[in-house]
């Protein structure tokens, strides 16, 4: 069932195209991701989700309602982060919390409060201002404040920026967690990392426009792994690879290592052949041709010639 | 709405820059007080130079607390906008500066709500303000100086005047004209939530605030007759200080005042209109702009 449908989606602010023409569906129970370089119009879009930036065309219909006719009654079961969890610094974290549940409108208890206080591990600092929170600290009030009236849909805009990296693996985990429990998660970020990690379908977004839309599987095709080699005498096994025919064509363009494009299933057998070519090897980094992917993408001036290299 | 309310005033409550309003009359009043009761006396004879030999006037009941209270409000009611301005001109850019503003708008709660709610606290904080001044300026000075008739020093046209009211007619005449300060203060309020939908930093609408306030004042004060008929009419600042017609009493022909009468009540109603005509604009336009404003913050 979609939860989310957008429909030939623009904004512009005083002539910069900032979102052009986008349309996706975000189904329920997805971690749908959004990825794409600063100023990509990931942020606008997420903040047209919420209302707070207007679109100057197109639709948004979530919850089976037209977000701008609806807008009470989505947002009563819609939670959000954008950006950084900005809260009341002068406040204690449990008025804050009490605060932004009863602007939520659910009827609030002190049990309540301190029962989500204590989830995100802020039990025994209920009672301290936020302005002596760290950014982590802050940042699980925020989600606190995004789920205390338990919503339907959670809306994550690049909720990682500035956190450690405890922070970061604490709000993956809490997005696996989202998961598991059947909520339907947008998410987005610069770092296609994170998208991989937790999202199940992506966007992927170049300069406003929508460039590709697919099931985050489909794109990590293991077949197109790249693989990071660290020997004890680069400039040899770089030499000995090229003059193999089994793994010269895989070799890839890299000034500072050896980099294939593999199936990770032949990994084995090359590090087999550089032993026997007299090399050792020191490390290997599997890498994702997501990545690299991505960024033809958005390099490529002809999106759709990029696209067709690959299937989605 | 009542539930925004009540968090709106919470969170004032909590913010340490409310209190500044509160302390800084505390001590203007209390230096006032303490000068006039140490040397009452200068002031009142700079006051009666224009005030013919003739003039009997008991000097110690002159200084009493009704007059007291009056010569602090013709002080004040001048400088309250600045506080106003500092809880008004930070109403939404201040949530802008915090971020909390676009965590707020994810709730399900109405711009227009929020807009109202702010300006309603505004409205309440300019009231709580001026109940202090009350008991410090009147209820205060009242205990230290005593309730005596009270003299009104005036300039009208080109003849100074002194107005004599009966102590016991003039409790009436200050909850009128605190009242009348309200809704005048309130029009300095509705400028800075105004201003405060514009910017994302609470220093830029409460300058800009109080900038107009110095402009508008001065525009006010100054005697061209075209500025007289065609610009003071339609000025705020014009009638900032029209809580003094509550103190104006009317006379008989042959100068005794008339014991509950005002001199000019269709002016004080009239500027009453002016003012409430400005914080209906003022609002409304507020409501206009923030429902249309894009979060950007």
């Amino acid at each position: 069932m979609a939860l989310i449908e957008v429909s030939n989606l623009s904004k512009q602010f005083k002539g910069v195209l900032a979102v052009d023409d986008i349309s996706f569906t975000v189904n329920e129970g997805d971690v749908y991701g959004f990825l794409g370089q600063n100023g990509a119009g990931k942020s606008t879009t997420m903040r047209m989700l919420l209302t707070l930036i207007k679109p100057t065309s197109g639709s948004i219909r979530i919850f089976s309602k037209e977000l701008s006719e609806g807008r009470h009654k989505i947002l009563q079961q819609t939670g959000a982060i954008i950006e950084k969890p900005d809260l009341y610094k002068y406040l204690s974290a449990y008025d804050n919390l009490s605060i932004f549940a009863r602007l939520s409108g659910i009827s609030i208890t002190k049990n309540l409060i301190m029962d989500r206080l204590n989830r995100v591990g802020l039990g025994e600092r209920s009672n301290s201002k936020v302005k002596t929170f760290s950014q982590g600290m802050k940042q699980r009030l925020g989600i606190a404040v995004a789920l205390i009236h338990d919503p339907r849909l959670i809306i994550l805009d690049e909720p990682s920026n500035g956190l450690d990296p405890q922070g970061i693996a604490d709000i993956r985990n809490l997005i696996l967690q989202l998961r598991e429990t059947g909520k339907t998660v947008v998410i987005s970020s610069h770092l296609l990392s994170e998208i991989e990690l937790v999202a199940n379908r992506m966007i992927i977004l170049h300069k406003g426009k929508k460039i590709v839309e697919g099931n985050v599987t489909d794109l990590l095709d293991p077949a197109e792994t790249i693989v990071q080699i660290e020997t004890t005498d680069n400039i040899l096994a770089r030499e000995k690879i090229n003059s193999s025919p089994d793994f010269s064509t895989k070799l890839q363009n890299d000034n500072n290592g050896i980099r294939l494009k593999m199936n990770k299933n032949e990994v084995p057998a090359l590090v087999h052949r550089l032993s026997e070519w007299g090399v050792d090897v020191i490390a290997i980094q599997p890498r994702h041709s997501l990545e690299d992917y991505f960024i033809s993408l958005t390099n490529s001036e002809n999106h759709d010639e990029a696209i067709k290299h690959r299937a989605l | 709405m009542m539930k925004l309310l009540s968090i709106e005033l919470y969170k004032i409550s909590k913010r340490p820059r409310t209190y500044i309003a509160f302390i800084a009359v505390t001590a203007i009043v209390g230096i006032f007080q303490f000068a006039f009761k140490a040397d009452g006396q200068s002031y009142m004879n700079l006051m009666l130079q224009s005030v013919p030999d003739s003039f009997d006037l008991d000097m110690p009941k002159a200084i009493n607390g009704y007059f007291m209270c009056y010569i602090i409000l013709n002080t004040l009611l001048i400088q309250v906008p600045i506080l106003i301005a500092l809880i008004a001109g930070d109403a939404i850019s201040g949530e802008a500066n915090m971020g909390t503003l676009r965590l707020m708008l994810t709730k399900p709660v109405s711009r227009t709500e929020i807009i109202l709610v702010k300006f309603i606290a505004s409205v309440i904080f300019t009231i709580m303000l001026l109940l202090w001044m009350a008991v410090m300026a009147l209820f205060v000075s009242l205990i230290i100086f005593g309730a005596e008739d009270m003299l009104i020093f005036r300039v009208k046209g080109d003849e100074s005047q002194i107005l004599q009211i009966a102590s016991d007619d003039i409790l009436w005449r200050y909850l009128a004209a605190f009242g009348y300060a309200a809704v005048a203060l309130t029009v300095i309020a509705a400028i800075g939530i105004l201003l405060s939908v514009f910017a994302e930093n609470s220093i830029g609408p409460i300058i800009a605030t109080v900038c107009i306030v110095i402009v508008c004042t001065i525009i006010s004060n100054i005697n061209v007759p075209v500025i007289d008929e065609n610009v003071k009419p339609w000025l705020f600042t014009s009638y900032l200080v029209g809580w003094k017609g509550f103190f104006y009493i009317a006379t008989t022909a042959d100068g005794e005042t008339i014991k509950g009468s005002l001199e000019n009540w269709p002016a004080i109603r009239n500027s009453l209109f002016i003012l409430i005509a400005h914080i209906i604009i003022l609002v409304s336009m507020s409501v206009f702009i923030f429902n249309r404003k894009d979060i950007l913050s």
